[in-house]
Formats: structure tokens, C-alpha cells, sequence
């Protein structure tokens, strides 16, 4: 029971543990609780009564059978009350477990916030530890190298300046050959909107793009892409506990939002990129909101049917079940919305239980997908609950409006045979939207 | 005997009053100082709707994801604090006494009643000692501590339904009730019993950061 005995091999936490000592955790603990430990932190440790009430939230315990190991209190019981109560003094192989809870054991999803009498945010609790472990370089050799990427050249997958325009204009290029007038503006200053993606966009889910420039193409709609380093929503310094990188991405979000003068940012489907913008990097910077205002997708999508800018011609064939992405539903409250825009693509919903901000985490979220395939094992026995949930619903479509979700039930939905495929929102309006061009 | 329950009754009584009122007021002072120095950019979402929101859904049994889905521990909880801190302000001895060293008369519980909330608030104390080596993640979370808070609560109580009854020596075991009472008092501005001062402040930031940034229920 407990992360010592299911440590898992990872180069970049081991090269990482190797470098400390006692002295040196402690240093940086003592530094990290005198700087940014608050009221917060304080009250939460101080104020659990170890009611265990948290436990049934979490599908880590859920799909462990009840190992409490992985509750969300045990978690924080073999990280924060253990730097606490040594003061910080604790072994480099301490640390290593430590890492290796924050990182992969939590999804920061927060849904136990739903169960804690006391209001105890143990996702918060994580990335304090997240952040000690990143000042001590103890972090996830995969994660770490997409940190390291944001540092480069501001986006997580070592795209260069170049290889961003180029992806836009061979996706203009291939959409041109459908919609013949299609553009994808670049650096169109004063447009209405700036859409930006996530880097595993232009990487390898190209096709993304492509359907987005013609969901905005169809639609007449007045926007851009910058073709400046900036273009990249998501933020996985967020997640390394890099704080100091997940400002530099957002600032530089926002002042390319700023640089086009557009009137807002329209964001692709994803769940921690939103996340990231609306309501952490952006705190990071000082604002209470966002210089320039900030949309979702679903949001985006929602709005573009209502006001007739987009028409179906056909409904996917349903029933389908929705997966409420922790980042938006939990996160912002676009369940709503999302089961609004689904009923206008799709033949049927199906709930999966529990749903919308009660929903389970796809287990992908919150950095563990990212830091790589050592974990991937820990994501699929971590989240058989969610395998259950998607079993239960008896569809054979999942609409996942997050990339992450998608990784993520992707996988389980392979380790579990469920035969079922996922789908984007993007991905259904473009397949069955009125093309009057066409 | 009766030199310590004048004590009790005295200066020790003043004392408890004092450390508990004093310390309470002095911990969420310097709590909410420390948060304006380090959580500013987070007090700045509070919001009276919100919070007062949170709260009220967390006040009422099942009235959470988390209530329901522990249906056990709900009824426990609920029934124990409304027993542990109706008790202490209405039951009959209490009144009697701020009547007679203060002044102050108000009404009181029927001693039938207290009799029961008494009862009820020591089984709710043995079912959940109970319930930290039964359950695993209490098990796997739990310390002497939680024994120790536990016992703090449940001492008053039950030293109170001993003292009432007349069962022991009644002196004596008047004193140990007053003096177990004292000590719990005392306790709540430094242990884990501060989830009484802090806990709604908590919560009420949870609600402020669902209901007015995230747009969601929080219970």
C-alpha cells in the first residue's frame, strides 16, 4: 500500500533525486512555505478531521478498490503532512515518491471538492507539492521536455516559428481543394476573434485545423491565427509546476490577442489550455479576468448554432454519451452548452452517471498523460471506473470536446475493449455542416 | 475537592472563555493576514452569494454530492454537531449558571431532551472512533491525535450525563465536567477543532471560486 511500493522507473525523476540531499529538500521546502505557502495551504492541513470523506470521489481509489493509498486525504497524507511534519527534512527517494504521486496520482480534476465538508482543495494541495518538486528538478522526464519546449520556442512540442506557418498553410492548401475561397488568415490585425490551439495541433492532429478554418470559413466569419510564437494555448508549465514559464506562455497568449487587436480568443477544444488561460496563468500575471476576453469551443460552437452561422444538414447517427471534460464542465460550466450543441449534432444523447460537474476524470488531465508512456499503465488501472461509466451507457460514440479526454479515453477505451470512438465537436460539424460553397 | 470546583468555576473559567474567544479572534486574524499577504490574488474572488450558497447546500444533510454519497458519516456529523454545540448553550445547568453568576436568563432545553442529545452525542463519539479503525482511509490517515480530539469531545459530554445523573461522586464529577469542558474550549483555537472557526471560511472560498469564476455547483 502506498507509493513505495509502486514506485515506477522514470529518467527524469531519478536523474533528479539524484542530485539532492536532505539539507537541499529542506532548504527549498522551509524557502517554498516562507514564500508561496499561505492561508490556504495552512487552513487545509490544519482543518481535516481525516473524516475520509473524500475518498469515493476520486476513480484512482474507486478503481483501486478502495486502496487509500490513493485517496485524495492519502495522497496528500504521503506528500504535504509528511514535508510538515519533518519540516522538510526528508530523503531524496522520499521526494521521488512524493513526484511521483503529485504527478501521475492526481488529475487535479478536483472533484473531491464535491465531497470535502470542509472545502479542502487537495488539487491545490498537489501543486504546491508539484512546485516544490520542480524547484528541486524532480519532475517527469516527459512533462518536463514539453516545459522545456515552452521555454524554447513557446509552444510544447518543438514546433519552430517556421514549421507553425507551414502547418497552416498546407491545412489552407489541402482545405482550398473542398472550399475553394478558404484562407486561413494569418496575423489579420482588428478580426473579430484569434483562434489558438493547442502545439499537438500543428503536430499531429493537423486534420483539426483543417476543420476548424472550414467551420469558420462556412460560417463568414471574421477571424485569425497569428503566425507569430504565441499561437499556443496550452500550458504545460502549469502542470510541471513551473509557474515562472506557465506566466511567459499566457503573457504571451494574451499580447498576441493584443498585438492583432482583436475582440476576444476563440480556443480549440481542449481542457487544461482553458484552464491555463482562464483562470491560473492568468492569476499569475495579476489579472483577475483576461485582457482580452477568452471563449471555449463548446462556448464558440454553441454560439455559432444558435445564431444560424452554422447549419446541420444532417445529425450524426446517435444515441451518443458525452464526457464532460473536468476542465469545462467542473471547470466552467459548459455542460449546459455542450449537451445543447451535442442534441443539434447528434441523433440521441445518452448520459453516462455521475455527469456534468459530478462527472469521473478521464484520468489523462491534469499532466499525467504528459509525462508519458512510463505511466500510461498507472492511467488505465487508475481509471477503470471511467471504463465502467462508458460501458454502461451502451453507445458505441463518446463526444470528448478536450484533447486530453481524447488521449485519455482513447487509451481505456483500448485497454478495456469497449469498442466505442470518440469525436471532437469540430470533428462532427465539419463532417455534416450545409456546405452551400460545396 | 471544593477548592478545585471553585477554581473550575473561577478563574479557570474566565480563563478557557478567554483563551477561546481570544484565540479564536487572534487565529483568524492573523489567518486572514496571512491570506491578504499570500492567497490576495484568491480572497479577491469572494463573494457573499456565492459563499453564503456553498454553505447553506453543506448545512443540510445529503444536501452534497459528498453528504449523500456518505449517507453514515452524514447522519453522524449532522447529528452530533447539533447536539455538541446545542448542548453546551441550551441544556438547563448552563442557563442556570449564567443566570446565577450573570444574570443572564434564556430558555432551555426540556431535560428530556438534553438527556437524549447528551446520549446521542456520545454514540456519535463511539461511532466514529468506531469508524477510524474500520475504515480504511481513516485507518491509513489517521494518528493518535484524532483519538486525543476525539476524547476532548466526548469527555465533557460524558462527564455532563454522569454529573446530571448523580452517578459517582456528584462534586467530583461536576468538577471533572467542568474542568474536560474547559480543556476543550481551549483546544479549539489550536487543534484541529479550529475546522469550527476556519471550516466556513473555506468553504465559502469554494464557493466563490465555483459559483462566481467556474459557474458550478460546488456541492
Amino acid at each position: 500500500m502506498g507509493i513505495e511500493a509502486r514506485k515506477i522507473e522514470d529518467a527524469g525523476l531519478r536523474a533528479g533525486v539524484s542530485r539532492l540531499t536532505p539539507e537541499k529538500i529542506q532548504k527549498a521546502f522551509k524557502a517554498l512555505m516562507a514564500g508561496e505557502g499561505g492561508a490556504r495551504l495552512a487552513t487545509y492541513v490544519e482543518t481535516c478531521v481525516r473524516c475520509g470523506m473524500c475518498a469515493p470521489a476520486c476513480h484512482y481509489f474507486l478503481s483501486h478498490d478502495g486502496d487509500p493509498s490513493y485517496s485524495p486525504v492519502g495522497k496528500v497524507r504521503q506528500t504535504v503532512w509528511e514535508l510538515i511534519r519533518k519540516d522538510g527534512r526528508v530523503d531524496p527517494e522520499d521526494i521521488y515518491g512524493m513526484a511521483q504521486v503529485a504527478y501521475t496520482e492526481c488529475n487535479l480534476c478536483r472533484r473531491c471538492m464535491h465531497y470535502c465538508p470542509l472545502g479542502i482543495d487537495t488539487a491545490y494541495i498537489m501543486t504546491v507539492v508539484r512546485r516544490l518538486c520542480h524547484k528541486l528538478g524532480v519532475t517527469p522526464q516527459y512533462i518536463q521536455d514539453t516545459a522545456h519546449s515552452h521555454s524554447a520556442v513557446l509552444n510544447q512540442m518543438w514546433v519552430k516559428d517556421d514549421e507553425w506557418i507551414d502547418s497552416l498553410q498546407w491545412q489552407e492548401e489541402e482545405a482550398r481543394e473542398e472550399f475553394p475561397g478558404l484562407r486561413i488568415p494569418l496575423e489579420k490585425e482588428g478580426a473579430d476573434f484569434m483562434y489558438s490551439v493547442i502545439a499537438p495541433e500543428p503536430k499531429f492532429r493537423t486534420q483539426l485545423i483543417y476543420q476548424a478554418a472550414a467551420i469558420m470559413n462556412n460560417a463568414g466569419l471574421n477571424w485569425t491565427m497569428p503566425a507569430t510564437p504565441g499561437w499556443d494555448n496550452s500550458n504545460l508549465a502549469m502542470f510541471s509546476g513551473d509557474s515562472e514559464i506557465m506566466g511567459r506562455i499566457e503573457r504571451a497568449h494574451f499580447e498576441t490577442a493584443q498585438r492583432l487587436r482583436v475582440k476576444r480568443i476563440v480556443m480549440g477544444e481542449c481542457g487544461h489550455a482553458f484552464r491555463a488561460v482562464y483562470d491560473v496563468a492568468n492569476r499569475w500575471l495579476g489579472y483577475k479576468w483576461h485582457p482580452v476576453p477568452v471563449i471555449h469551443s463548446v462556448q464558440f460552437f454553441w454560439e455559432l448554432l444558435n445564431e444560424g452561422k452554422i447549419k446541420i444538414a444532417e445529425k450524426y447517427p446517435g444515441p451518443v454519451t458525452i464526457q464532460d471534460p473536468c476542465n469545462i464542465a467542473r471547470g466552467r460550466g459548459l455542460m449546459g452548452m455542450l449537451r445543447e450543441v451535442v442534441g443539434e449534432l447528434c441523433d440521441g444523447i445518452v448520459e453516462m452517471h455521475p455527469n456534468r460537474e459530478h462527472n469521473l476524470c478521464c484520468c489523462a488531465g491534469g499532466g499525467v498523460i504528459n509525462c508519458g508512456p512510463p505511466f500510461k499503465n498507472v492511467r488505465l488501472t487508475g481509471n477503470k471506473a471511467k471504463a465502467d461509466q462508458l460501458a454502461a451507457t451502451g453507445v458505441k460514440t463518446v463526444i470528448a470536446p478536450c484533447h486530453n479526454c481524447h488521449g485519455g479515453l482513447h487509451d481505456i477505451i483500448h485497454h478495456y475493449n469497449l469498442g466505442m470512438e470518440l469525436k471532437f465537436l469540430g470533428d462532427i460539424i465539419y463532417k455534416n455542416m450545409e456546405r452551400p460553397q460545396a | 475537592m471544593r477548592q478545585i470546583y471553585e477554581l473550575a468555576v473561577g478563574p479557570l473559567a474566565w480563563a478557557a472563555f478567554a483563551v477561546f474567544i481570544l484565540g479564536s479572534a487572534w487565529r483568524l486574524y492573523s489567518m486572514y493576514q496571512l491570506a491578504k499577504k499570500k492567497d490576495g490574488p484568491f480572497l479577491t474572488y469572494m463573494s457573499w452569494k456565492f459563499s453564503l450558497r456553498s454553505i447553506a447546500h453543506w448545512l443540510t444533510p445529503f444536501g452534497s454530492l459528498g453528504w449523500r454519497e456518505n449517507a453514515g458519516v452524514t447522519i453522524a456529523t449532522f447529528i452530533f454537531h447539533l447536539c455538541l454545540i446545542g448542548l453546551p448553550i441550551l441544556a438547563l445547568g448552563h442557563v442556570v449558571l449564567w443566570d446565577r453568576y450573570h444574570g443572564i436568563a434564556y430558555w432551555s432545553l426540556p431535560e428530556g431532551v438534553a438527556d437524549i442529545m447528551t446520549l446521542a452525542v456520545m454514540a456519535c463519539c463511539l461511532y466514529f472512533a468506531y469508524r477510524r479503525l474500520a475504515n480504511a482511509t481513516v485507518r491509513y490517515v489517521g494518528s493518535v491525535q484524532d483519538f486525543v480530539v476525539l476524547t476532548l469531545a466526548f469527555a465533557p459530554f460524558c462527564t455532563g450525563f454522569l454529573a446530571y445523573h448523580q452517578i459517582g461522586p456528584p462534586l467530583v464529577m461536576t468538577t471533572l465536567h467542568i474542568l474536560s469542558g474547559e480543556l476543550m474550549l481551549m483546544a479549539i483555537p489550536f487543534t484541529r477543532l479550529s475546522h469550527m472557526i476556519f471550516g466556513l471560511f473555506a468553504r465559502a472560498y469554494v464557493g466563490s471560486e465555483f459559483g462566481g469564476v467556474r459557474h458550478v455547483k460546488d456541492w
